[in-house]
């Protein structure tokens, strides 16, 4: 048994479990953990499966195409890491954006964190919580009192609408193939719901697919085209024209009108059924409050939504800025994502290196130079591997720590540092979601205070939207339609070298990149992405990562379904299909099962 | 006679352009756009790995064409085209795209809605390299799309669509920086982009 430096005890003696990939994430993941014989975590290892050298491939590319590329990067973020992109190289070259295009990207940003949020709970996380075979048991007129009990202004809650939706469910699961179903554990203990609150909740995710085809027109409307919206360096790419119908594409007022509405769309589902939801479903879940990790001692976030363009100072942002280490919420520290000591990456546990062991760098200077090699304890080959060693390079993601902690970062983080810095709406919602739950201010370091703090944080974006939708046509009725400053869109004008970064915060948690710019091409680019803060391996020092923290002392119903784990990698958001291993302590398979 | 308003045609391309021959689908995307014009009811799209966020164009869609790099455990380059309900089963064949379960999860979603398109063809090309990031196609695949293109069309035919000699809108592809041209003519050189991948994807790296 072994303390790490950040608090926590691993003992290795036990069954390792490995869930390889983890199902429902975004990209390659992979996890490993030792239970002991009463079926509890004591160690957990998480590691990237997947090599994601973005940062080289855009070496002597032209600085004002880095959004196109970035925005391939992954396909849910594609718009964050777009604007952390812009921002970046606007950064780098001192270009002031008008105040329109300000309140057009926090308007695309607040709509994307929504859009996420409401995809992640129901299509991604519902099914760690929520049992849609036992739908079909439910009682549709139960089903209505349930729905109307808990929302009582939401219109679609008749027992023939839940009739309706349960007899379409049956007809899908009827038809043989489970579909998106199929391959969960639905008889596993873990799952507390009754029948009615999964008809519920699984009426809901479908309501939620309704919701998303409004929810994306506006990416249309101001990025031209969806999905892979068009970003400018300067501004945004979309022109503004009120008083006559304007050049194709320009925003006219009927195009106002539509985002005014699917604002308030937004508005009313989070309301009526988000937010609910989370409620009801977190009721049965109440004492269910494991996977804390390091939401308790460790979080940061580097804050977003500017009020004013061109203003990041951390009284400006709508979304707070701070770290909190130690434990210690009393003291909320800045960040200031340029200075060399404060964010470091470490590769000590990672397949790449820097030359030289325990170093860490700036991201300015980070360096993506691979090399992949097993440590002495792996069982298995290469490229076939059964069990990692964490002792030894685990992991395609790298270390990023601040001022030298490891740090959760994500709705959950961005909540807490509100939170601990007074931030009013922050407060009055967490205030409000727990009296009503009749829950204490530590139930918010778990699994499920994780999924609650992204369902306060839809309803408080979805709200935000409507300021600066207001502000916008408020600004364009007083004449000024300007939306871009191209003033330095020509490289002549440039420095010969130039360094900025971009920040946002992406619906997982703090986004960062980092460009040198020279000669007008991009001489480095490093992106520091949350799931890089979030699914750290160890780091030098030995502390463990977020993801990992979180697993720790976490009781499994069965260790051969990893029904709690999911659950809790799920609430990071981090989205596939996979095989799950169970090996014995002599690394032998004890099975093998699908996990989806 | 009442008039009938014809039948959406959505073609549709997926994939990763940042992982080689990944790219395939948008690829064919592009290729067609720079080659055919369309009437207003067809629909060109380059989805990228974009998932469930596809979903609301499957709803508008009455027929589905999709291009993708597709593992049928067959020659590098060879081209098979699958139809209706053999088509998910092969989306969810590869295990190291990023998007194949995604979009198997996709259509499943369209049918639980009651939305799938009526025809849904996939015309795949089995890729040779998926594991080099900021990597452009391979020979064998990118020769490979003029034939797809082809077939495309002649399956279009078929669905009463008329395809001109022309050029389509290019406000739904790709940002000109990341069309193939432009991206495989700017990749560093392999000195400064490393262009390896995880070994566990890489045959024979041990």
């Amino acid at each position: 048994m072994a303390t790490t430096p950040n608090g926590f005890d691993l003992d290795t003696s036990g069954q390792r479990i490995v869930v390889d990939p983890v199902t429902r994430i975004e990209g390659h993941m992979r996890c490993e953990v030792n239970v002991d014989e009463s079926g509890i975590i004591r160690n957990a290892v998480s590691t990237g499966t997947m090599w994601r050298g973005l940062e080289v491939i855009l070496k002597g590319r032209d600085p004002r195409d880095a959004w196109a590329f970035t925005e391939r990067i992954c396909g849910v973020c594609t718009g964050t890491h777009a604007l952390t992109s812009v921002r970046a190289v606007e950064d780098a070259l001192g270009i002031s954006i008008p105040d329109n295009a300000n309140s057009i990207r926090n308007i695309m940003q607040l709509n994307l964190q929504v859009h996420d949020h409401i995809v992640h709970f129901y299509h991604l996380h519902a099914l760690d919580w929520v049992n849609p075979v036992n739908a079909l048991r439910a009682d549709p007129k139960a089903t209505s009192e349930l729905q109307q009990a808990v929302s009582p202004n939401h219109p679609l809650s008749s027992p023939g609408y839940f009739r309706d939706v349960q007899n379409r469910l049956k007809k899908f699961v009827e038809s043989g193939q489970l579909g998106l179903f199929k391959n969960g554990y639905w008889d596993n203990p873990a799952y507390l719901l009754p029948p009615e609150a999964d008809l519920m909740a699984t009426t809901h995710y479908l309501e939620a697919l309704d919701l998303q085809k409004e929810v994306v027109k506006i990416h249309t409307i101001f990025g031209g085209k969806n999905p892979h919206p068009n970003w400018l360096v300067g501004g945004v790419p979309c022109p503004i024209n009120v008083h006559s119908t304007g050049a194709v594409g320009a925003i006219n007022m009927e195009r106002l009108n539509m985002v005014s509405s699917i604002v308030d769309q937004c508005i009313a589902f989070v309301n009526n059924v988000y937010i609910p939801d989370v409620v009801a479903i977190g009721g049965f879940y109440r004492n269910w409050l494991y996977g804390g990790g390091l939401s308790g001692q460790a979080v940061l976030a580097y804050g977003d939504i500017p009020e004013h363009p061109n203003d990041f100072s951390a009284g400006q942002l709508h979304l707070p800025r701070g770290a909190i280490v130690n434990g210690n919420l009393n003291e909320v520290h800045d960040v200031d994502v340029r200075d060399p000591e404060q964010i470091q990456e470490f590769v000590d546990h990672s397949w790449y290196t820097y030359g030289e062991p325990g170093k860490g760098l700036h991201p300015w200077d980070g360096v993506t130079e691979p090399k992949y090699e097993l440590g002495p304890n792996a069982k298995g080959t290469k490229t076939n591997i059964e069990a990692l060693d964490e002792a030894a390079k685990y992991s395609w993601i790298k270390a990023p720590r601040w001022k030298g902690h490891a740090m959760e970062v994500g709705p959950l983080a961005r909540y807490i540092v509100g939170y601990a810095k007074g931030h009013e709406d922050i407060k009055n919602q967490v205030n409000g979601l727990l009296r009503t739950m009749n829950l204490p201010v530590s139930a918010l370091f778990s699994t499920l205070g994780r999924t609650a703090a992204r369902a306060l944080e839809a309803e408080y974006c979805a709200r935000l939207q409507k300021h600066f939708f207001d502000k916008l046509v408020t600004n364009i009725r007083n004449g000024d339609e300007s939306t871009a400053n191209v003033e330095k869109w020509d490289p002549k004008t440039w420095p010969k070298e130039a360094m900025g970064v971009g920040m946002t915060e992406a619906p997982r948690g703090a986004l960062g990149h980092w460009i040198k710019i020279k000669d007008g091409r991009i001489e480095n680019y490093q992106c520091v992405v949350p799931t890089t803060w979030n699914g750290s391996p160890r780091d030098t020092a030995g502390n463990i990562g977020a993801f990992e923290a979180s697993l720790m002392n976490t009781k499994m119903e069965r260790p051969e379904e990893p029904v709690e784990i999911l659950r809790t990698l799920h609430s990071f958001d981090p989205c596939l299909a996979c095989s799950t291993h169970v090996m014995a302590p002599d690394g032998q398979e004890l099975s093998t099962v699908k996990v989806r | 006679m009442a008039y009938v308003p014809p039948r959406r045609v959505l073609i549709l391309g997926i994939g990763n352009v940042l992982w080689a021959d990944e790219g395939f689908g948008p690829r064919c995307i592009e290729t067609l756009a720079a080659r055919y014009a369309f009437p207003d009811h067809v629909k060109l799209l380059d989805g990228g790995t974009q998932g469930l966020y596809l979903l609301p164009f499957l709803e508008d869609a009455d027929d589905l064409l999709i291009f993708d790099a597709v593992d049928y455990g067959l020659e590098p380059g060879t081209v098979k085209t699958l139809r209706d309900d053999d088509v998910p089963a092969f989306l969810g064949a590869k295990k190291m795209s990023l998007h194949q379960t995604g979009f198997q999860d996709v259509l499943a979603t369209a049918d639980l809605k009651g939305c799938r398109p009526e025809r849904i063809t996939l015309i795949g090309c089995q890729p040779a390299e998926l594991e080099d990031y900021g990597g452009g196609l391979r020979p064998v695949v990118s020769e490979r799309i003029g034939t797809v293109i082809d077939l495309a069309i002649a399956e279009l035919a078929a669905w009463g669509v008329d395809a001109q000699a022309g050029q389509s809108n290019g406000a739904d592809l790709a940002d000109p920086s990341i069309r193939r041209d432009a991206y495989e003519a700017g990749r560093p050189s392999a000195r400064t982009a490393c262009r390896i991948g995880d070994d566990r994807f890489f045959p024979g790296a041990d």
